[in-house]
């Protein structure tokens, strides 16, 4: 485990000044970096979002701590893909508030801007860059400059080409760097993908069912690798997959029709009566 | 001169059987004598005078000895009695008029025709009159208001008589005129109105008593209020009718496009093709079965719709079933398509335009206003879109296909495991839309030319239609319809219609940025992607 | 070798191969050398001539794969299907067709010193539009200028709303529709049905001497090299590979942390002036612009021109603009009536089978055949 954990690079990596002082159009790094002195890294209070009439979320809140792993679960329409889509400004709430620290208002960003303060998301279904190489994908998802103009000129670095070498190896595809990712198996992309919220170097990952459609051994090292990274980033997971949630659960948070049922440690969350009802009992 | 012609008048205006003597100084005497028989010709104001002035302006009146007489070829008549005259006299002599004779002859035979027996006759001079008559009329006009009986004739001869009185009528007739004016709704009384309130150069009006400018005022306001009221009621049938033809050319996209999302640059040339079908059936009927001309039409409808909807469905199955899930790719293969049907079209058809006529009961309108007519052509494809849209609600919910379609549209995969055959439904679908922009085909051409490039000048129009009213709702597609139709015809009202074509353009591209969804768009929930 | 020198070394090795450049090399042997030489050199009636008819619609096609270039930019490259590239190219051309028409002098048909459509319309002055247009350096800004703000303007509003796929080509072609209304009419300014036309001087020169006809044939061919240079580095570079992500999954490149806004822009922007570049070289070689060229007709065959050559390859833009618009003038000239047919054909089926083009296909047959 020691033994992994160096060759996963995942101590927090040299604050690099040089790149938050260049990204001065961002409003969260203008208005100054999120601020966790409090230990709450992600803050929902009473979100509500509808659809034509279906209440996707109802007053949900929720708060993460610095360095949690915290996995959600709940059955079908709970609105755990919901949730992620409000924190990642996707979907804007329609009342409630989300702050990112105790002073970056999520509401009011982009998705790049959210981004950009220090937010990764990993989707449902690997969303990679089909037609890019392994390795370019993990090259445009490195924490660089984003702007326009850097990208027109950019040159890749050697401590870059050892950064990206390096999660190569962490997510085993260093054979299949050049080639391109469309080609690899499903496995293979939520690794790669996962890879690419690395390189972003986040505060806080949100994971959506990362394990879906791997095998055993693979779900094995994901459980290991989350369980890493916890304490240097915060987690979020979403997981149907009880055992897996069981291997790296510290907090498990329960969604039922869009608010918080319950929120515990896993074992007691198995037994308590109304998560089995409307879930686990099913 | 008009005193003279007045007291003739009222030397004759007792008269109501032709004198011989009033015929013998026309054919007869000076010239002066002329002309005074000419005007208590007009007064006697019946058929008989009128045959004899017709006659005189013919070149038919001639004298033998001291009768008159109306040769027409080799029958004669005598111009007084009006019995027959046989046989032919030998010795006669024409009656010349001169120029000036000429002149009053005109004058005095417009008047004569108001009191035709013929209502069309009597509406033309009217007409005629109204455009500006001299002041000698004034009699036979009132004479002729008297007779009239038809309401529209009636009151238009009222406004000739009060026009002419405002010339030349005491102040108390005058008064009555601009009051009787007030309740005119022809533009030309606005203009008598404002030259009664006109100053002249030296700053003194042209009617010096104030007690009439007062009233003429007041009148002028009542007539302008009419006015405008016209041109509002003809701008909103205008805009109704762009509205329904736009909504025509759009709802069948908001079939493909809306419902199906098959994105058919085509749609235009399907249109085209439906009005070259109504014309094919248009000639056949000419060929074949002259005699049912005006019927051709409910053999053309049934045709337009299916010859475009045979031809969207040949698409569907041979081009456009293997691009699902490509728009842009889809975009393209329908513009090829499109110009293959234009060629094919010009290759048929040849590249002029050519003309569909109207079944008799489409042709005239009815004129709401004085120059407010709302053609009946257009009147029909109202209602005709009315009744397509109908059609189609009801083919949509209340049928097996409609159930079909909404259910591939909002999910296919569920769909298809339900036991939907979507590779038909598709079909079926793409071949409604088409068949409904043939109709739209049919509809314009009963209202313009049919040539090759008729779809390319509505596909932009009906695409704006569609992304405005947003995707998947046909309620939004009947709302921006309209509404394109009203802000184009108000916007061109103010503006020309081709800066308002472009404002509209603007316009829409501007909403988009605010609702990319268009008007009507269902809010989802958010898709991976 | 200095950090510069090494800097371009780099670069050039980037763009192509030993094989690419030899390649270029070829092609800009064939434009600077041959061309001059057999129009120019080689007397009329030498099997080696060529005629004013070849240079003009050479320096046409070449035109219109700069255009080809610019639209694989945005559509191959970044997934955006512009309908609206006529109208940019056509403005440029208006841009600079403002100057030619200045430069006509006295010498048009009421000899007064203004294009005849405006002495025609009675007018007396010129409207403002034409404020300064009988200075080069002007119009030449103006042909970069005006394409470029409106493509940034309508680009700003249009990616910052999300408007893409289909709905951004409807809106785009919409867009060109109508700027060719506005352009058909005489008070926009620009010569309405008829614009611009009868140009006898350019820099004084007169227009339709062969020494004229091939330096303008020359500096288009430079341009076109150019513009495959440039569009190369854009897609080699970084900058090029967030434009492929952002057509392959654009939700990602924003969860990555990148504004797609602003790079579609760029790109956008770019786009439209090296169209509007193109239609100034266009105009003083073919003599003439009016509000056709905005035809939506004309913006979507732009596309076709791409999808011939293939999508994404650059070198297929040029090679698709040249067989489409070979054909065209053939087919034109010698079976007018089956033009239509065999343009909308070439759609469909390349669309249907042959989604990479000619490229692709060439690409296949080498794998094959190695």
């Amino acid at each position: 485990m020691v033994a992994m954990e160096e060759s996963l690079g995942i101590e927090p990596a040299p604050e690099r000044p040089s790149v938050d002082a260049a990204a001065d159009f961002t409003r969260a790094i203008e208005h100054g970096r999120p601020d966790f002195a409090h230990g709450v890294i992600l803050y929902l209070d009473d979100i509500s979002v509808s659809f034509d009439g279906f209440q996707a979320l109802n007053k949900l809140s929720l708060a993460i701590d610095v360095g949690e792993l915290r996995c959600i679960i709940g059955p079908n329409g709970a609105g755990k893909t919901t949730m992620m889509d409000v924190i990642t400004g996707k979907t804007r709430a329609d009342s409630g508030t989300a702050f990112f620290g105790q002073n970056v208002d999520l509401r009011e960003m982009s998705e790049t801007e959210i981004a950009r303060a220090g937010i990764g998301r990993k989707f449902q279904k690997p969303t990679i860059f089909e037609n890019h190489t392994v390795f370019e994908n993990l090259e445009l998802s490195m924490k660089a400059d984003k702007r326009v103009r850097t990208a027109l000129f950019a040159k890749l670095a050697s401590d870059e080409r050892d950064r990206i070498a390096e999660t190569l190896r962490l997510i085993r595809l260093d054979d299949a760097a050049d080639n391109v990712a469309g080609l690899l198996s499903h496995g293979q992309k939520q690794w790669l993908e996962i890879g690419m919220l690395l390189m972003q170097e986040p505060k806080l990952l949100l994971l959506d069912e990362p394990v879906a459609g791997m095998s055993d051994d693979e779900t094995e090292r994901t459980a290991e690798l989350f369980v890493s990274l916890a304490g240097k980033h915060s987690l979020v997971v979403v997981e149907h997959d009880m055992a897996f949630v069981a291997r790296i659960a510290r907090t498990v948070t329960v969604l039922h029709e869009g608010s918080v049922l319950a929120e515990g440690p896993m074992d007691r969350m198995q037994n308590d009566p109304r998560v089995i009802e409307v879930y686990l009992g099913r | 001169m008009r005193t003279l012609l007045i007291a003739l008048w009222l030397f004759a205006s007792g008269a109501h059987a032709l004198e011989a003597a009033i015929v013998e100084k026309l054919a007869f005497g000076e010239s002066d004598e002329q002309v005074a028989a000419i005007a208590a010709l007009v007064a006697a104001g019946d058929e008989k005078a009128a045959a004899v002035l017709q006659a005189l302006a013919e070149g038919e009146l001639q004298t033998a000895g001291k009768s008159v007489l109306i040769v027409k070829g080799e029958e004669a008549t005598d111009a007084v009695t009006g019995a027959k005259v046989a046989p032919l006299p030998a010795e006669r002599e024409d009656v010349i008029a001169n120029n000036r004779l000429r002149r009053e002859l005109a004058g005095a035979l417009a008047g004569l025709k108001l009191i035709s027996p013929q209502r069309e006759i009597r509406l033309a001079a009217a007409k005629e009159l109204a455009g500006g008559a001299d002041a000698a009329m004034l009699p036979l006009v009132k004479k002729a208001l008297e007779k009239e009986t038809d309401a529209e004739l009636k009151s238009m001869l009222g406004q000739i008589a009060a026009a002419m009185e405002l010339k030349d009528g005491s102040k108390e007739a005058r008064i009555a005129a601009i009051r009787m004016l007030g309740g005119s709704n022809n533009p030309n009384t606005k203009m008598l109105l404002l030259s009664v309130l006109e100053k002249g150069k030296d700053g003194s009006f042209a009617e010096p008593d104030e007690e009439v400018r007062r009233d003429a005022q007041a009148s002028l306001r009542a007539v302008e209020g009419r006015l405008a009221w016209g041109e509002r009621l003809g701008i909103l049938f205008t805009s109704i009718s762009l509205g329904s033809i736009l909504l025509l050319a759009a709802l069948g996209l908001a079939i493909t496009y809306g419902l199906m999302g098959v994105i058919n640059m085509a749609h235009g040339e399907l249109i085209m093709v439906g009005a070259y079908t109504t014309y094919a059936v248009q000639n056949l009927f000419r060929a074949h079965a002259p005699g049912a001309f005006d019927w051709y039409l409910a053999c053309a409808v049934p045709a337009a719709f299916v010859v475009p909807a045979a031809v969207g469905m040949l698409l569907e199955r041979s081009v456009i079933r293997w691009l699902y899930g490509r728009p842009l790719e889809t975009l393209l293969a329908t513009w090829g398509i499109s110009l293959v049907l234009i060629q094919t079209v010009r290759t048929i058809f040849g590249a002029q335009n050519v003309q569909v006529e109207n079944p008799g009961f489409m042709s005239g309108g009815i004129e709401i206003l004085v120059g407010v007519v709302l053609p009946w052509s257009r009147i029909v494809i109202v209602l005709f879109a009315a009744a397509v849209l109908t059609g189609i609600w009801l083919l949509l919910t209340r049928t097996r296909l409609g159930l079909f379609v909404r259910g591939v549209t909002q999910n296919r995969a569920m769909a298809s495991c339900v036991g939907v055959p979507t590779p038909r439904v598709d079909t079926w679908a793409f071949g409604l839309g088409c068949g409904i922009a043939g109709l739209a085909g049919c509809a314009l051409s009963q209202i313009g030319n049919v040539g090759p490039d008729l779809g390319q000048s509505y596909i932009v129009d009906s695409f704006m239609v569609v992304v405005l009213g947003g995707v998947g709702q046909l309620a939004g597609t009947v709302y921006a319809a309209l509404g394109l139709g009203f802000a184009n015809k108000l916007l061109e009202a103010w503006q020309g219609a081709v800066l308002a074509k472009i404002a509209v353009l603007v316009f829409i591209i501007m909403f988009i940025q605010k609702r990319p969804q268009g008007l009507f768009a269902l809010k989802g929930r958010a898709v991976e992607g | 070798m200095g950090p510069i020198a090494d800097r371009i070394a780099s670069a050039i090795a980037r763009l192509y191969g030993a094989r690419g450049w030899s390649t270029l090399a070829a092609f800009a042997l064939v434009l600077f050398v041959m061309f001059p030489l057999c129009n120019l050199v080689v007397p009329p009636g030498n099997p080696f001539y060529l005629s004013a008819y070849w240079v003009t619609l050479v320096g046409k096609i070449m035109c219109y794969a700069i255009v080809a270039l610019a639209m694989d930019l945005v559509w191959g490259y970044t997934g955006i299907l512009s309908l609206g590239h006529g109208l940019f190219f056509a403005l440029g051309g208006y841009a600079f067709g403002m100057y030619l028409m200045r430069q006509i002098g006295s010498d048009g048909q009421y000899r007064a010193n203004m294009p005849d459509f405006m002495v025609f319309l009675d007018w007396n002055e010129f409207p403002w539009q034409w404020w300064n247009s009988d200075q080069f350096w002007w119009c030449a800004l103006l042909v970069v200028l005006v394409p470029g703000l409106l493509a940034y303007v309508f680009g700003y509003f249009a990616f910052r709303s999300r408007i893409k796929g289909v709905y951004f080509s409807i809106i785009t072609q919409a867009l060109t529709y109508a700027a060719m209304l506005l352009f058909f009419r005489n008070n926009t300014g620009f010569g309405g049905n008829n614009g611009f036309t009868d140009f006898k001087r350019i820099l004084g020169i007169p227009i339709t001497i062969p020494e004229t006809r091939m330096a303008l044939f020359a500096i288009t061919g430079a341009t076109l090299i150019a513009a495959l240079l440039l569009g190369r580095y854009i897609v080699t570079s970084k900058f090029g590979r967030i434009l492929a992500a952002i057509r392959d999954a654009e939700q990602r490149i924003m969860f990555c942390g990148y504004d797609p806004i602003q790079y579609k822009l760029f790109i956008w922007t770019l786009s439209a002036v090296m169209c509007g570049i193109a239609g100034a070289l266009y105009v003083p070689q073919v003599g003439i612009i009016n509000p056709g060229e905005m035809s939506p007709a004309n913006s979507i065959e732009i596309a076709i021109w791409v999808a011939v050559g293939g999508r994404g390859t650059l070198v297929g833009a040029i090679v698709g603009a040249g067989l489409v618009n070979g054909a065209k003038s053939f087919f034109t000239q010698a079976f007018p009536e089956y033009w239509l047919y065999v343009l909308g054909l070439i759609f469909i089926l390349v669309t249907l089978f042959m989604p990479k083009g000619v490229v692709g296909l060439w690409s296949q047959w080498k794998n094959r055949s190695a």
